[in-house]
């Protein structure tokens, strides 16, 4: 299963600076393999919502060509110290993950 | 299956009931996922493609997008990007890369209090331009920057 995401947050006046790093090969498909010249599967996050409080702030889709363990920064205003953030994701083989953490 | 058909009821489909009932294992994640990713977009070639599957084609030329990426990235596997708009109501962002063999990178909707920034790392092979697409008030809003690579992310 997949490894823990890190999530940092910050609050800056009235608004939560969220950062969430997720572990992840973000294997493009276009890599050839030295070798055998066969090209590496496509293996990377497609979807990525994050919630606070359960309400969805952010619903991304992502291409392969966003980094290897893609870095995800974005700020919610009104955000509170002690509200609930849920970060989900899920890549293009159904492999998913999920983390939770309190904003401070 | 009766404790899946209750949530669903109650929420209407919301997308937070959604994610809790997918934390909870009770959908299957590729169902419930799947329909989101725009595939028609990000298997688009060429940028102009890409930008009508987005539904951003004829998007207005804007100064209000601001785009915060280096001039020279060093490594292309790894460049960072960082945009802010002025827009009002900005509902979502969308990061390109003309010269990518897909140029969609990334498609964001912010909603709920989410505000008109994100911030994120990018693979592009070579120079290349790079595009941010703010969709707003049933608006399309474009950027562009150029960023010019040294050592492709692609080839490895």
């Amino acid at each position: 299963m997949a490894e823990p995401m890190k999530i940092r947050t910050k609050l800056v006046d009235g608004s939560a600076h969220i950062a969430v790093l997720m572990i992840h090969p973000m294997e493009t498909g276009q890599r050839k393999d030295p070798r055998s010249g066969q090209a590496y599967p496509a293996h990377f996050i497609q979807n990525v919502t994050a919630t606070v409080n359960d309400k969805a702030v952010l619903v991304a889709q992502l291409g392969p060509a966003i980094s290897k363990n893609p870095l995800l920064g974005f700020r919610v205003k009104g955000a509170k110290a002690g509200d609930k953030l849920a970060i989900s994701w899920e890549d293009n083989k159904g492999e998913r993950a999920r983390a939770e953490a309190a904003i401070a | 299956m009766d404790q899946l058909r209750r949530l669903i009821l109650k929420g209407g489909g919301a997308s937070g009931v959604l994610a809790v009932a997918l934390a909870a294992g009770l959908l299957r994640p590729t169902g419930a996922f799947a329909a989101d990713w725009n595939k028609t977009a990000f298997e688009s070639k060429a940028m102009a493609d890409a930008l009508k599957n987005i539904g951003a084609a004829g998007a207005a030329e804007s100064a209000e997008i601001l785009i915060k990426a280096p001039d020279i990235a060093e490594n292309g596997a790894v460049v960072p990007i960082e945009v802010t708009t002025r827009i009002a109501g900005a509902e979502s962002i969308a990061l390109l890369a003309e010269k990518n063999p897909f140029p969609l990178m990334a498609y964001i909707d912010l909603t709920n209090g989410a505000e008109a920034y994100i911030n994120t790392r990018f693979k592009m092979g070579q120079t290349s331009v790079v595009k941010v697409v703010v969709k707003a008030g049933g608006k399309s809003y474009i950027a562009s920057r150029e960023v010019k690579v040294t050592i492709g992310g692609c080839g490895g």
